[in-house]
């Protein structure tokens, strides 16, 4: 299977501080990779160059055979990649079918004259974007949370809504920014089964993620990050064992 | 829709259009005047919901609203006065107001884009005053809004022979001009209403919510925040330039001190105080703003005489200070506003 996004020599410095130095990887259609390395690697950085939320300094990415235009998050999200946050950010105040239906944005049409006639087409599409967020909520199992304020959710929730959001805008790249972060054992292992499920239904995974050992179980091939530089990729067992990767994380 | 249909919905609506009907008739006993005012708080209606799209859906602090009636009353006065000599149509008129109420929101909001909460009013309230200065000051070398004079014998509404000054008979019954432009304001104000609610919930709708909720979330699930939030901006100065032409047609008179800061001031308040992105919240309170200092104005002069036997303030002053006075308590004991969404109720009493 080809590549479907490309990472070409990213650069991204703030400042002195160089967050990204020259970052290139390639995930592959239907994969789950896993993005690790220690606090301040430049993971989440990463994931604002990609997404469109950071102008990156140098290089670029491609994805699925074209290049995406920097600085547009609302266009990479058009092509297909959605994210979600490592701090949430969901709308606050708009129950969670809310959240979802806003999800739908990219993939609708319908505008003010529309509204304001209320035309059949926009009817039937309200109708559709509707149903779709109601099977979106039952896909992750908040359904019985439609009617809730997003800020009323709980943890595990919030974070389920997110990818809910996320996959309302029919990604090819699902990327998740430590998507684990706070949970128990339980919640992290139904996690788990949602990402796998999510992959099994045809969309590819990027995942930041600081448990190691979610992240060797699930992922396919993993990136370790390192102040601002790749220094593996490779299948999860040969990053387990490889010297540099443990000097990372222990600190030589 | 269904709702609609509904045995005690219908009652309802069949019991306030009555309300709406007698309105102008039953205030007249107190005197034209009153029609006027009951005019000016539709007027103002009007311009609250207008506001309410750019303040209360998109969260967008806009402290220059009034610029854009302003525009739309000089396109209705010079198009229609003998100023240039020009008598257009209302077809004609009120479109082109909007139209470029439309231009002049989009004017605003494009350098503004990146700007939030305090320092977007700061750009807002500076074109708004750049509106009015220029209005007071397009009267040389090229004399096209007649400067502070402001702009006099402006055509009323009229459609074909049928003007909207003046009395006229219909079926017998002898009904004023103040009267007349009441019906073409509430039904220009049930249309505004219509439109306002359908914006809120569609697509559109959600996507200003959501850019008021979070903004790099908007932007990460796809909304073109950009344009999403011109829309507003545009959608409100339309509204803005329409209920400008009406009140040059109303007053067939505009000059650049209707359009000071502090009308600016007066519909955000409406908006605020009647609780923000909730439609009848926000008609409340612009109805309420208007006749507040109107019945102040008649009433602290009588009362004082009955409380104290002479006049201790003067009315004028004491009817801005209990109208100051009333703002404050009402921001401090519902400060979601007099009738907020439930949503927003709850963002505001419970916790989290």
């Amino acid at each position: 299977m080809g590549a479907l996004l490309e990472a070409r020599a990213v650069a991204k410095h703030f400042g002195g501080v160089k967050a990204l130095r020259d970052v290139s990887l390639s995930i592959r259609e239907g994969e789950i990779y896993g993005l690790i390395g220690p606090n301040g690697a430049g993971k989440t950085t990463f994931f604002n160059c990609l997404t469109g939320l950071y102008v990156p300094d140098g290089g670029g990415f491609e994805f699925s055979g074209a290049p995406l235009q920097a600085n547009a998050p609302h266009q990479a999200a058009e092509r297909g990649i959605a994210r979600t946050f490592q701090n949430i950010r969901l709308f606050a105040n708009m129950t969670a079918l809310e959240n979802v239906m806003v999800g739908r944005h990219v993939r609708t049409r319908a505008g003010v004259l529309g509204a304001m006639l209320q035309t059949r087409a926009t009817r039937e599409e309200e109708a559709a974007i509707r149903q779709r967020a109601e099977a979106l909520l039952h896909y992750v199992r908040i359904e019985d949370k439609a009617d809730d304020l997003a800020k009323n959710l709980s943890y595990g929730d919030q974070r389920r809504l997110e990818i809910a959001r996320a996959l309302a805008t029919e990604p090819r790249l699902l990327c998740l920014d430590e998507p684990a972060a706070g949970m128990n054992a339980t919640e992290t292992e139904e996690l788990r089964e949602l990402i796998e499920g999510i992959r099994k239904d045809g969309t590819t995974i990027l995942l930041i993620e600081h448990d190691v050992k979610l992240v060797m179980g699930l992922c396919d091939r993993v990136a370790v990050l390192d102040y601002g530089a790749l220094v593996i990729e490779d299948v999860p067992a040969v990053v387990q064992k490889d010297q540099r990767v443990i000097e990372a994380y222990l600190g030589a | 829709m269904k709702r609609w249909l509904n045995p005690r919905s219908a009652l309802g609506i069949t019991l306030i259009t009555a309300a709406l009907v007698a309105l102008p008739f039953v205030v007249a006993m107190g005197g034209q005047a009153w029609v006027r005012i009951v005019n000016f708080a539709i007027l103002y209606i009007f311009l609250a919901l207008g506001l309410n799209i750019v303040v209360g859906f998109a969260g967008l602090l806009d402290l220059g609203y009034i610029a854009f009636y302003a525009v739309g009353a000089y396109t209705w006065a010079l198009l229609a006065s003998p100023h240039f000599g020009l008598h257009w149509p209302i077809w004609a008129i009120l479109p082109i107001g909007a139209g470029l109420a439309c231009v002049a929101g989009v004017l605003l909001g494009s350098p503004t884009l990146k700007l939030r909460g305090d320092y977007l009013a700061i750009v807002t309230l500076g074109f708004g005053e750049i509106v009015r200065i220029f209005m007071n000051n397009l009267n040389a070398p090229v004399n096209i809004t007649n400067g502070p004079q402001g702009i006099t014998l402006i055509d009323p509404v009229a459609f074909g022979a049928f003007k909207f000054s003046g009395n006229s008979q219909i079926f017998g019954f002898t009904i004023s001009g103040p009267q007349k432009y009441y019906f073409l304001l509430v039904a220009l104000a049930v249309i505004v209403v219509i439109i306002n609610l359908r914006l809120q919930n569609s697509r559109i709708g959600r996507a200003w919510q959501a850019i008021r909720e979070d903004e790099i979330a908007a932007k990460a699930v796809g909304i073109n925040t950009r344009n999403i939030k011109l829309l507003a901006f545009a959608m409100g100065a339309s509204f803005g330039g329409v209920a400008g032409g009406i009140f040059a047609a109303m007053q067939g008179f505009v000059s650049p001190e209707s359009f000071s800061l502090i009308e600016s001031v007066m519909i955000l308040a409406m908006v605020v105080l009647g609780g923000m992105g909730h439609i009848p919240g926000v008609i409340l309170g612009a109805v309420l703003l208007t006749f507040l200092p109107e019945v102040l104005r008649y009433g602290v002069g009588p009362l004082q005489m009955a409380v104290f036997g002479k006049m201790l303030v003067d009315p004028e002053s004491l009817r801005m200070l209990v109208f100051g006075l009333a703002l404050v308590l009402v921001m401090r004991f519902k400060p979601a506003g007099l009738w907020p969404s439930p949503e927003r109720k709850r963002e505001l009493t419970g916790g989290a």
